[in-house]
């Protein structure tokens, strides 16, 4: 007979086990930041290029893990994102240094990153691959640990996902623990890590209420609200390309990143040529009585239908028992009213598009105030036009920190064919209850340390070129003493990786040209 | 020291035990432990200590660890210490978690007691009925506790004045890292069996030579002796292994753990023992019996105690752990090279040399002064026991480097300074 672990009291539930576990996480992760502070830009680089290799190589395997396991998305599009948090996003902070002190020689201050520490990152389940890569991207730039706690209805991919990262940063010399994932998230788990004074920061990415949990913790907290974009179309915009721009952002991987279009405004002058803009494209204009089915279908008591999350347009027109084309790659839903009483002026992680005609300008501007007045604070919005005072006014006018022009919104917003930053955690700033509102970015997980010298002519500022910062490196394995072998000190591992021999320039033309098609201009 | 203390530590002489408490007051260490929590002491007066004696490991995973006291506190609602003359629902749970994590797939029995020392009797009394013989090896200055066979195999300084100490020949005593003498020791085929802690503790954790414990292993084997490995300070996962006896690539036949299975919340200790030396469990179950061994409750602890020590980011802290404090110690150590000779480490098990007959004893007071309890070896005072926890925080290590700096910077100046440290 074989042994077995079989528990006969099980305390698994209790305040001291759910602490206990958070508790030994997190001091890993507090040890492996310890450790990693001591490396230097080349030992961290080393680390970011090698976690961005994995991902990259791991960026169609898991886009099929996550499409299959959560439902939601399309598994190309969604490789396309996880290729994109890989070698892109370094590529786009590679001149950036978090790690060497930065001298003023003007302002005689001398200043020394210090990373955050322990980083304890939400991921949602919509972008749960992307956002992974992301954020643990963010924390190897910047010599954070970090632990994930993935949406539960994406975990095992996500955990998977995880382990080939932390593996491929060990390889590169990476402290162990400095990147952990949580296999059993639950809310009083996450709580119990969120209330940890051993968290330095939660980066929240998801549903509302978990935002607002992190606000909450105590703790410092980098928390995103949802997304909720009006996306303008003004009649100096070209409308051939704006409708092709609409519906391949709100196709793309249907609609689950949280900058894409919820509401069109337009005007009466623009309405008619636009109607059949987007038709030609691949978009479905709903009659009334479809409008009202995809209503019914889409909106709960309890809120979103979360089955719609990521589903296509021909699934949801037939769910909703609407006929459309086989080639629908999205649905427009005409509305009259925007605010409370009009349930498809709310956000809409699905390639639904509702669709309102303003009287003229101003009111079309009031109207997206309107749209994120109801959700999406802070967030997102779009506007066509070639007429910049028009783009001005509307960006002026919208509670949003960002406005996309002439773009993609989905993907522009994120960083993604602008020159945003690239990002999966959009700040909301003040807007929307945030304390960031820009694209979260390595700077904003290091605070400095300032060295400031009198500002008095008499008093010389220091010459700081010589000063070594002291990059100690990894910890020295202590001996075992009588352990053959073991009984003297062991360099730590060194990794070497040249991002496990793919070259770099193949790599990033491949990218750019893949970003292109999905962009198309 | 508080009118309370002062009076408290009267008491103690009157009703406890007036040596011990006089000899502590003697040595400039003063505690009475009132709180505890963590890896913190709480002295009655108030002050705080970082805990690195930890009882030998018993503390291994801080005092009172919120789940252990919630496990207890569960446990409580449906067990007691349980009948030992039956089949027990929590005992065999726990021996079956055992074999589970047994350096040998064979090690498959349990046999419980109420401490280390009946224990060790209980493997005694079991190597001697597999093998049918009575002599026992152990290694001088050895320490395996205070019960009737136990405290035979260990240093006289515990036995004779008990008028205690073997006198039949049947315990014989070799040198440590000595094979010569153990092959001297066990060649007349007449051992039951080598009882041997894998790194001796009350010694002051002198390293076995590399090979020494294979090759004892072996001459076990040779001249049909049992090998009997005290895991209480060793296992688990002080050495960054669940049994340190499996990082020496040595098979035992039966395993002694104690102190830290327990928790610290309820007394335990376990024999495992493997399928060819329980040959008394298969022909008279009764033979041995213990009220209050095995106790369910210590049981439910000490499952729990199995399982935390065998998560994965446990294993990652003792590293960590160990890497950060040597590095610490190293540097102290060249800063005080006259005084501080040399550290013994393996993993979170570490022993601090001093260059003086009884230097561990001024770098404890000044330990103790600083926020630092940590205690001597007893057989050997030259050597301070290093026992950080197993979840020792970041935070924590790096105060206690700052502390054993200062403590060590004040031992050396008053050891080799013009005042002598005096016994």
């Amino acid at each position: 007979m074989k042994a077995e672990i079989r528990n006969l009291v099980d305390i698994s539930r209790s305040a001291a086990a759910l602490r206990g576990r958070a508790d030994v996480m997190l001091e890993n992760a507090k040890w492996a930041s310890h450790v990693f502070e001591r490396f230097d830009r080349n030992a961290t680089m080393r680390v970011v290029d090698s976690v961005a290799a994995a991902a990259h190589e791991g960026a169609s395997r898991f886009a099929e893990l996550a499409v299959e396991e959560s439902g939601f998305g399309v598994v190309a599009h969604k490789r396309i994102k996880n290729e994109l948090t890989a070698m892109p996003l370094v590529g786009y902070y590679r001149e950036d240094d978090y790690v060497n002190p930065r001298i003023d020689e003007k302002k005689k201050i001398v200043e020394i990153p210090r990373p955050a520490g322990v980083i304890f990152a939400l991921t949602p389940s919509t972008n749960p691959i992307s956002t992974l890569n992301y954020k643990i991207l963010l924390a190897m730039m910047t010599r954070n640990a970090i632990v994930i706690s993935p949406h539960p209805a994406v975990k095992n991919c996500c955990v998977a996902a995880a382990a080939a990262l932390s593996s491929a940063a060990s390889e590169a010399g990476a402290p162990a623990s400095c990147i952990q994932v949580l296999e059993d998230p639950s809310i009083p788990l996450v709580n119990e890590f969120m209330q940890s004074p051993k968290t330095s920061v939660i980066l929240a990415t998801g549903g509302s209420a978990m935002v607002r949990a992190a606000y909450a913790s105590s703790n410092p907290a980098i928390g995103v609200g949802p997304g909720n974009a009006p996306v303008f179309v003004d009649s100096s915009a070209d409308l051939g390309k704006a409708s092709d721009r609409i519906v391949e952002s709100k196709s793309f991987d249907n609609s689950v990143l949280c900058t894409n279009e919820s509401v069109l405004i337009t005007l009466p002058e623009v309405d008619p040529r636009l109607r059949r803009a987007l038709q030609s494209k691949g978009a479905h204009f709903c009659e009334e009585d479809e409008t009202e089915r995809l209503r019914r279908f889409l909106f709960h008591a309890g809120g979103f239908n979360v089955e719609a999350i990521g589903r296509d347009a021909g699934w949801i027109a037939n769910q909703a028992g609407i006929s459309v084309r086989r080639a629908t790659r999205i649905l427009v839903a005409p509305i009259s009213k925007i605010g409370v009483e009009e349930e498809l002026s709310k956000e809409k992680l699905c390639p639904v598009l509702a669709y309102h005609v303003a009287k003229n300008r101003p009111q079309a501007i009031s109207q997206a105030r309107a749209v994120l007045r109801l959700a999406g604070a802070g967030h997102t919005a779009a506007v066509h036009a070639s007429d910049e005072q028009a783009a001005f006014d509307f960006a002026c006018s919208v509670e949003s920190y960002r406005v996309v022009v002439n773009a993609p919104c989905s993907q522009g917003a994120a960083g993604f064919g602008t020159h945003l930053a690239p990002s999966f955690t959009v700040g909301t700033g003040y807007f929307g209850r945030s304390s960031i509102g820009e694209n979260i970015g390595p700077q904003h997980l290091v605070h400095w340390t300032k060295l400031a010298y009198s500002s008095e002519n008499s008093e010389a500022f220091g010459n700081y070129d010589g000063v070594s910062a002291r990059f100690e490196g990894p910890l020295p394995q202590a001996p075992e003493d009588g352990v053959p072998g073991k009984s003297r000190y062991r360099a730590p591992p060194v990794g070497n990786v040249a991002a496990g021999g793919i070259d770099r320039e193949e790599l990033r033309r491949i990218i750019a040209e893949e970003l292109r098609a999905v962009l198309k201009g | 020291m508080s009118q309370a203390k002062l009076e408290f530590l009267e008491r103690s002489r009157e009703f406890w035990n007036p040596k011990k408490t006089q000899d502590w007051q003697d040595m400039g260490v003063d505690l009475v432990i009132d709180r505890r929590e963590g890896y913190y002491l709480f002295d009655m007066d108030g002050r705080r200590l970082i805990d690195v004696h930890l009882n030998g490991g018993t503390y291994n995973l801080g005092h009172r660890h919120p789940e252990l006291v919630e496990v207890l506190k569960a446990g409580a609602e449906r067990f007691d210490m349980g009948n030992h003359h039956f089949p027990a629902l929590a005992r065999t749970a726990l021996a079956e978690a055992l074999a589970a994590c047994a350096p040998t797939p064979d090690m498959k029995y349990t046999a419980f007691g109420s401490g280390g020392g009946e224990a060790i009797d209980i493997a005694i009394k079991t190597a001697r009925h597999a093998s049918q013989k009575r002599k026992i090896v152990s290694i001088v200055k050895a320490y395996h506790g205070h019960t009737g066979l136990a405290v035979k195999t260990g240093d006289e300084r515990f036995s004779k004045i008990f008028l205690s100490e073997d006198r039949e020949g049947e315990f014989v005593q070799v040198p440590f890292n000595d094979l010569t003498a153990m092959e001297e020791a066990l060649k007349d085929r007449e051992a039951a069996a080598v009882i041997i802690e894998t790194i001796p503790a009350t010694y002051g954790f002198p390293m076995p030579n590399e090979g020494y414990l294979p090759s004892v292993k072996s001459l076990c084997e040779k001249y049909g002796a049992l090998f009997i490995a005290d895991e209480v300070q060793t296992g688990l996962m002080r050495t960054g292994e669940m049994w340190g006896i499996t990082k020496y690539s040595v098979e035992p036949d039966i395993l002694v753990t104690g102190k830290g299975i327990s928790g610290g919340m309820y007394p335990i200790a376990c024999v495992q023992i493997s399928e060819k030396c329980g040959g008394w469990l298969q022909q008279d179950g009764f033979a041995h019996m213990s009220t209050m061994g095995g106790a369910e409750l210590g049981c439910v602890v000490a499952m729990k105690v199995l399982e935390i020590v065998q998560r994965p980011e446990v294993r990652a802290m003792v590293r960590f752990n160990s890497d950060f404090l040597r590095s610490g110690l190293d540097r102290i150590k060249s800063a005080y090279s006259d005084f501080f000779a040399g550290i013994r480490q393996h993993g979170v098990i570490m022993g601090l040399e001093f260059d003086h007959p009884e230097g561990a004893k001024p770098v404890m007071k000044h330990l103790y002064a600083n926020g630092v309890w940590a205690i001597f070896s007893t057989l050997d005072p030259r050597v301070l026991q290093f026992k950080p926890g197993l979840l020792l925080s970041q935070a924590d290590a790096e105060d206690l480097v700052r502390r054993v700096e200062i403590a060590v910077g004040l031992a050396r100046d008053e050891v080799k300074g013009s005042r002598k440290w005096a016994a």
